[in-house]
């Protein structure tokens, strides 16, 4: 057998909920360092598809293989371990805690402890680095915040610093932009476009198609669970199979 | 030997479910905790002598009165109580817990602990049945028991309110939204399983004498056929009621009589490892493990 | 003239916010005295035989063992896990530390720390299939688990089966019997307000206000739920260890339901989470239930309503209120 070099291998995965096939027989590979898109009308599986990925829900049948490693069904601090980090639609960070407190959570965790060579560095420190990162300004008030005071473009924010934390390989972003006003999303997207550029693997499951298709390499569109397109972002604003999917579903802004 | 432990084996599993079955409607469908569940049943044991022993009712009044009041007795229990704390599940379990606890504690404190207390058989009497006797109340709990079972199923899945009741448990903002009154629904669903609660009290209470230590088994029974059939469901109920019946029935008969309590223990160990969310369980599956 | 109710800082406790605190005696004797006092009346307290009594002493010692229950009980609702079975934390130390003594006549001096770290890892072993449930089921389970251990010990009548195991060996002496729990009690104490300060607790609370989250930032909540019940466990199974010799006995008692009531009720009354306020609970409920022997049984109604009460009507508990009238005070604004 011939070692698969894909980075992301996901092979005619399915999954029923009671009676309703949320996904079926999806199957698409992903190579190292691209920008792959997940788009399609509400309800086409798409959180689904993540929760299978990141051992959120495990699947019915079919395979994950992630960098030659077999992380089917595993469990999410698993999955989250070896380097697959993952945003939630649901934003729901530690109300009651700052902003950058909340980011030490996974800088607690084993994983980033060992790439740091064991030894750790004041957490508090790296904590606010990150949310500098992502577009908190670093010399007001606001990393020190309770998260419950923030408005909603932070917190969405502060979930990518949350994963960021954990130094991952492959980022999944889910509708991270939803919520998030015009000018919010023009500053959130250079830094995954920064992001994308330094190496790391990204998918990002998103309704807002105008940006996506500036800076994915690839996406694909899924409806009723099934995959029905797989190619560039011009290809997909042409294919007739993605446009009937989507009319009668109104696209959000 | 084994007709015998067949007829018994189904009498035990039958009580197991009626003792289980009006927790579940409230807990398990409802999602209303109802942790004085055991108080409830004793103290219907206790209304009905009291009834019977002092005030000298006839026996079927005394049982009606006494569904009534309990069932009343959940209802307010609801506004009472629960009320402040709904959406808080683990405040809902402590603060009934407590009551329950308070129930049982003050019946010990007022004496009623000796061997008087016992309820009437419905009917005295037995009959035989391929060379097995079979006490007349005894055929009154399989009867009943299998009776409400199917109720219940029915309510659950065909009448408004039993629609309701699950309405609540899964989506209460949807629910609301669809005009169910959240509140009254689910005072109504701790009326019922009281109600229940003390059907199951009077059919099997006279098999032996009313010990307060009953009312914290009642509980362990009604949690561990719940855990094991998963508690929403009525099928699971009685599947697991058959399971639990049968493997009591059977370690007793051939094992030694004292440990079919452990059978409970056991039980409640294996699904938790195997299949948190019970046999018939659902969709509490994602709630749990994750 | 209308009247709004104002509440303020008070104005120490805004200077006290910083490292600054340090640089006056008045702040650092603000900071000190809600932390220091009680801690001296608790090692003084012993030495007071003379004054309060012999009865009340002992009282003492068995208030210092539930406020070791309810800080148990405390640092497991801290990571999302409600018990309403702690005795079985108390029974398993008890039987440990009770069997060692017995069958292998070891000295309390070993079987008290034996009983402890044996009876936390039983009581942890046993749980750890019932941590991935969400709260409500874990304390259901918990309820029962004491319930089926002493019906366990019933039916196969072993570690003395009804009758327990009895003539084992007693303290030294009562300055043992009064300044071990006081100590343990305090170790405790400030050992898991440190702990829950400390990054750590912050993994734990995050595990208990949105444990997908955690997980998702690659922590095994399930290994970090086991440490945390180990450690409850610790605290728990040392009240249960040290009882059994103090009542040179251990029996199906241990499992009784009053263990894992009452350090419930003191953790709700005095303030969930706090680990200060489940003392204080402890420490009003059992002098007060003393009070009430006379009543006997009746006790257990008495706790069953005031833990209605509380969870109903006083959820903060007592020690949030007790710190904010420390903390701030109120006055009556006229807003016109």
């Amino acid at each position: 057998m011939e070692e698969d070099k894909t980075f992301l291998k996901v092979e005619e995965i399915n999954k029923n909920f009671g009676g309703v096939a949320a996904i079926v027989r999806v199957s698409f590979s992903l190579d190292k360092g691209e920008l792959l898109g997940i788009i399609g009308p509400n309800g086409s599986g798409k959180t689904t598809l993540v929760n299978l990925l990141t051992g959120f829900v495990k699947p019915d049948s079919g395979t994950v293989i992630y960098q030659g490693r077999n992380i089917t069904g595993k469990m999410p601090y698993k999955i989250a371990e070896v380097g697959i980090a993952r945003t939630f639609q649901m934003v729901k960070p530690f109300y009651q805690l700052s902003a950058f407190k909340n980011l030490i959570i996974p800088l607690y965790s084993s994983r980033v402890k060992k790439l740091r060579g064991g030894k750790y560095g004041d957490r508090d420190d790296v904590a606010i680095d990150l949310l500098e990162d992502v577009g908190f300004e670093r010399d007001s008030f606001v990393p020190y915040k309770i998260a419950s005071s923030l408005p909603h473009g932070y917190l969405k924010r502060l979930e990518l610093a949350r994963c960021l934390a954990l130094r991952p390989d492959l980022l999944i972003l889910d509708e991270l932009f939803s919520g998030m006003s015009m000018s919010e999303v023009a500053s959130t997207l250079p830094i995954i476009e920064k992001l994308n550029g330094e190496g790391l693997t990204i998918i990002m499951v998103e309704h807002r198609l105008k940006e996506l298709f500036r800076i994915a390499h690839r996406v694909i569109a899924l409806n009723f669970g099934a995959k029905i397109a797989d190619g560039p972002p011009r290809e997909m604003m042409e294919n007739e199979a993605v446009k009937a999917a989507y009319l009668g579903s109104e696209e959000e802004d | 030997m084994l007709p015998s432990i067949i007829i018994y084996g189904l009498v035990n599993s039958v009580i197991l479910a009626l003792i289980a079955m009006g927790f579940s409607l409230t807990f398990g469908i409802s999602g209303v905790a109802n942790f004085a569940y055991g108080g409830f049943y004793i103290f219907s044991g206790f209304l009905v002598w009291m009834l019977l022993n002092y005030l000298k009712f006839p026996f079927i009044l005394a049982i009606i009165v006494t569904i009534g009041v309990v069932g009343l007795l959940g209802f307010v229990t609801y506004w009472v109580i629960l009320l402040r704390v709904r959406g808080i599940p683990l405040s809902e379990v402590i603060a009934t817990f407590a009551l329950g606890v308070g129930i049982l504690e003050l019946f010990r404190w007022m004496g009623f602990v000796t061997y008087e207390f016992t309820l009437p058989y419905l009917k005295k009497g037995m009959i035989m049945i391929v060379g097995v006797p079979l006490d007349y109340q005894r055929l009154f709990i399989i009867g009943i028991g299998l009776a409400l079972v199917l109720f219940l199923y029915f309510f659950t899945h065909y009448t408004r309110i039993g629609l309701a009741f699950r309405g609540i448990a899964q989506n209460e903002r949807t629910a609301i939204s669809l005009g169910i009154k959240s509140d009254r629904t689910a005072a109504l669903s701790l009326a019922f399983g009281s109600a229940m609660a003390s059907v199951a009290a009077i059919v099997i209470l006279p098999l032996g004498i009313i010990s307060i230590n009953i009312g914290y088994e009642v509980l362990l029974v009604a949690v561990a056929v719940g855990i094991v059939g998963g508690l929403e469901s009525v099928p699971g109920i009685l599947v697991a009621s058959l399971i639990l019946g049968y493997a009591q029935i059977i370690t007793g008969t051939y094992y030694k009589p004292e440990w079919m309590m452990v059978v409970y223990l056991a039980a409640i160990v294996l699904v938790l490892a195997i299949k948190p969310s019970g046999l018939f369980g659902k969709f509490k599956e994602l709630e749990e493990r994750v | 003239m209308k009247f709004r109710k104002e509440r303020l800082d008070r104005g120490i406790k805004a200077r006290c916010e910083d490292i600054f605190a340090l640089s006056s005696y008045r702040e650092i004797l603000y900071l000190m005295f809600p932390r220091v006092v009680p801690v001296l009346i608790l090692l003084i307290l012993p030495l007071l035989q003379g004054v309060i009594g012999l009865y009340w002493e002992k009282v003492l010692m068995i208030t210092c063992v539930i406020a070791l229950l309810a800080l148990s009980w405390d640092l497991m609702a801290a990571v999302g896990l409600i018990s309403l079975g702690q005795a079985l934390f108390f029974g398993s130390g008890a039987y440990i530390t009770g069997f060692l003594n017995y069958t292998f006549k070891l000295p309390p001096i070993l079987t008290i720390p034996l009983g402890t770290l044996g009876g936390a890892l039983f009581s942890t072993l046993l749980l750890l299939p019932v941590m991935r449930l969400r709260g409500v089921y874990f304390a259901i389970v918990t309820l029962t688990m004491p319930l089926l251990l002493a019906r366990f010990i019933e039916t196969t009548k072993i570690l003395g089966g009804t009758e327990g195991m009895s003539a084992l060996s007693s303290l030294p002496n009562i300055w043992v019997e009064l300044y071990v729990p006081v100590f343990a009690l305090l170790i405790c104490l400030f050992g898991f307000r440190r702990l829950i300060n400390e990054d750590y607790g912050l993994v734990l609370q995050g595990i208990r206000d949105n444990d997908r989250a955690v997980m998702s930032g690659a922590i095994n909540i399930y290994w970090f739920k086991a440490q945390a019940v180990f450690i409850a466990g610790i605290a728990g199974a040392f009240a249960g260890a040290f009882m059994t010799h103090y009542y040179r006995f251990v029996g199906m008692p241990a499992f009784a339901m009053d263990y894992s009531i009452l350090p419930l009720t003191a953790a709700v009354l005095g303030g969930v989470g706090t680990f200060a306020g489940p003392t204080i609970g402890a420490f009003i409920l059992i002098p007060l239930s003393e009070l009430l022997r006379a009543v006997g049984t009746l006790r257990v109604v008495f706790y069953s309503v005031i833990l209605i009460i509380c969870v109903v009507g006083l959820p903060e508990g007592i020690f949030h209120y007790i710190r904010r009238k420390y903390h701030q005070f109120e006055r009556m604004v006229d807003v016109g």
